[in-house]
């Protein structure tokens, strides 16, 4: 009874501690300005097949390709035998599975030993990609301790669960040959049975191995949900929700702001009254509350890969850019709000914002908008929209522009041509 | 090829005419003298084939591309509605532009401020009058063995899913076609996209023209092939800064088509 007991109160304490983590990042994203994303479910659905589920943008990279598709599998197929450990360990029961499963439960526990072995490489080549090989997408200016410990602690931690996942299947498949008592024969044990012989021979050893290995599987997953909110890893669950709120227009088009179509209007036409606007009272975004609440979601998505910032032409060629940090900084800004709200209620304000403070001029103004970072992205991060908002701000509110700029601006309102000539030559072209 | 009149709306409306398809010039296509050779042909293919076009003139003004991506939404919804209002007075509904900022601009963002119009790049066109038989290559320059490189402008491929048109035209050539290795999707911006052509570059490493300048150049093509008047200006730059412009020519898919037809 007592162990059943002590699994009910870590399970217990662990899910609810990853609600009260999910509700702040929930509050988080809903502190970003509304945007309808609510149109067209069909379509979002698919994309949302396709892209998250699918795993399709993944395939501009066929090594990192295949090595992610092991450990996505993997994840996905052995959480399904989590449900029986977790079965296991409320009613004390042992593999209840496989009575009723019967020959499928063999050929089940076979493939899931059989996926963690493919998880296993996947992780430890990205390991080794990071490490060793040290790929050039892995560093850069906003890849700094916190970011570059982080995908570590993943890639051990995943080690360290397939380990005992094997080590506790091995253990397992030793007693069922001693046909100790409580350990039914059950399940196939591909990879397992290799590992079996390294094991001590005595019973109640292996027992303690089994169960060691059995509760520091659970926890270790337990403990693992509570890591993602504050991880990259995060990804896994806000990758469904972030391409199904995909944008959907042609990446060319830019969102006209309504705000603006009003004054606009009574501009040009005297007698037009404008419908009000409920957009808050600045134009673009200054800090991540001026942002959507979808700009937000894709900052917690971001599970910073880098591949927008690999081809990122700014970048490339050694400007400040890197549409990476513009997401990782968005976020980073988002938890400090949060921790604000936290600490000193929601009407708290620092001094701080995400432009200047995270997000400098430099960076906003080398983007060419040219679109590679929304394409590149795997689960459709879009920091372009980002960047133009950051922009907006900067030149409709805080006149901030670089000079060369105000002239074109200066030459498109006066002469109707970004450049300095005279809308009465425009046609002479054709005199020629 | 005999010289012809570019009519304009003002003349066609007078006359109580109506054209098939407008053609939008665009700032670059107007002034910078390099697109103007550019536009030109865009009127001799149009001329060529026999459409009926006009173009709107002194009339035509910044769509407000650059201002948009810099951030100055009044001053790009200031130029759409006025020259949706143009558009509108003259009734147009279909218009080819000659660079994808324009085509990008009025195809996807003056719908939402009441411009509806069907809009296709002078590379779709091209395309469309190749499929129909309408034009070939033939009778002018021959392209046969030489090596040709498309460069994808960003707003016409990524913004707006078209990589296979400008191709078409380049394939009718009897040419070598080779592909970058930075193509289509993947294509690398020439740098001028987002109103950075209108501004010094940040600093860094190097400019980005130069980037993808020696990515084509390892290809050691004859002809670099672009379809936006920013890019050829990017390109032509790179080009030049490597003493190449006896070997390389920078070549919009127009003038390639215009040469190919000895317009």
């Amino acid at each position: 009874m007592i162990p059943q007991l002590i699994f009910l109160i870590i399970a217990i304490a662990a899910i609810a501690l990853f609600t009260i983590n999910i509700r702040k990042i929930i509050r988080n994203i809903n502190l970003g300005r509304p945007e309808d994303r609510s149109d067209r479910p069909a379509e979002r659905f698919m994309v949302m097949l396709k892209v998250a589920f699918g795993q399709t943008k993944m395939t501009k990279r066929p090594v990192a390709a295949v090595l992610h598709f092991f450990v996505y599998v993997g994840f996905i197929i052995i959480n399904l035998e989590v449900l029986e450990i977790i079965i296991d360990g409320l009613f004390g029961t042992h593999r209840i599975f496989a009575s009723p499963l019967g020959g499928l439960y063999n050929v089940l526990i076979g493939s899931f030993e059989i996926l963690a072995a493919l998880v296993l490489i996947g992780v430890i080549a990205f390991y080794a990609r990071r490490n060793f090989l040290r790929l050039k997408r892995f560093t850069g200016v906003e890849m700094t301790k916190w970011p570059l410990s982080d995908a570590n602690n993943i890639l051990i931690i995943e080690t360290l669960l397939m380990i005992a996942f094997l080590t506790m299947n091995a253990a397992d498949y030793r007693l069922q040959q001693l046909g100790a008592q409580h350990y039914i024969t059950a399940g196939s044990f591909p990879v397992s049975s290799l590992i079996a012989p390294l094991l001590p021979n005595s019973e109640s050893a292996l027992i303690l191995i089994e169960r060691a290995a059995w509760w520091f599987h659970i926890i270790g997953i337990l403990a693992f949900l509570n890591y993602l909110p504050y991880s990259k890893h995060f990804h896994i669950i806000m990758a469904f929700p972030n391409t199904y709120y995909s944008n959907l227009e042609p990446k060319g088009e830019f969102s006209n702001m309504a705000s603006v179509t009003n004054e606009v209007k009574a501009m040009l036409d005297p007698t037009f009254t404008p419908e009000p606007v409920a957009e808050g009272g600045k134009f673009g975004a200054k800090d991540v509350t001026d942002l959507s609440w979808k700009n937000l979601m894709e900052a917690y998505t971001c599970t910073e890969c880098g591949r927008c910032t690999s081809v990122c032409p700014a970048n490339i060629t050694g400007k400040l850019l890197s549409p990476r940090k513009i997401m990782m900084d968005t976020r980073d800004r988002m938890e400090e709000i949060g921790r604000n709200i936290d600490k000193h209620g929601k009407d708290f304000k620092d001094e701080r914002s995400l432009l200047n403070d995270y997000i400098t001029q430099e960076e906003i103004w080398a983007c060419t908008t040219c679109n590679a970072c929304t394409e590149a992205c795997p689960i459709n991060i879009d920091p372009l929209a980002i960047i133009v908002e950051l922009r907006r701000y900067s030149v409709m509110e805080d006149a901030q522009a670089p000079s060369s700029l105000n002239n074109m601006f200066g030459n498109t309102e006066n002469n109707g041509a970004p450049w300095k000539y005279s809308p009465s030559d425009r046609f002479n072209w054709a005199n020629d | 090829m005999d010289k012809f009149n570019i009519p304009t709306m003002a003349q066609m409306a007078a006359n109580g005419e109506e054209p098939e398809i407008l053609f939008w010039v665009g700032c670059a296509g107007s002034f910078d003298e390099r697109a103007q050779k550019i536009t030109r042909d865009i009127c001799k293919i149009l001329h060529h084939v026999g459409i009926k076009f006009a173009v709107l003139g002194t009339e035509e003004s910044c769509t407000g591309d650059p201002a948009k991506r810099a951030g100055n939404e009044f001053l790009f919804q200031m130029q759409a509605m006025t020259n949706i209002q143009v558009l509108d007075g003259y009734n147009i509904k279909k218009i080819v532009t000659g660079c994808p900022h324009c085509f990008n601009t009025i195809r996807n963002e003056y719908p939402g401020l009441g411009g509806n119009y069907d809009v296709i790049h002078h590379s779709q066109l091209i395309q469309q009058l190749i499929d129909d038989g309408k034009l070939k290559a033939e009778g002018g320059e021959s392209f046969k063995g030489r090596k040709i490189t498309f460069h994808d402008p960003c707003y016409l491929g990524r913004g707006n899913g078209v990589y296979e048109a400008p191709r078409r035209a380049l394939e009718i050539l009897d040419a070598e076609l080779v592909e970058m290795k930075r193509c289509k999707s993947n294509g690398l911006c020439c740098g001028a996209g987002g109103a950075q052509m209108f501004k010094e570059p940040e600093k860094g490493a190097k400019d980005i023209n130069i980037e993808r300048i020696e990515e084509a150049l390892d290809l050691k093509p004859n002809v670099i092939a672009a379809g936006c008047p920013f890019c050829m200006t990017m390109l032509s730059d790179g080009v030049k800064n490597f003493d190449k412009e006896q070997e390389v020519q920078v070549l919009d898919i127009a003038e390639i088509t215009a040469r190919a037809n000895g317009l």
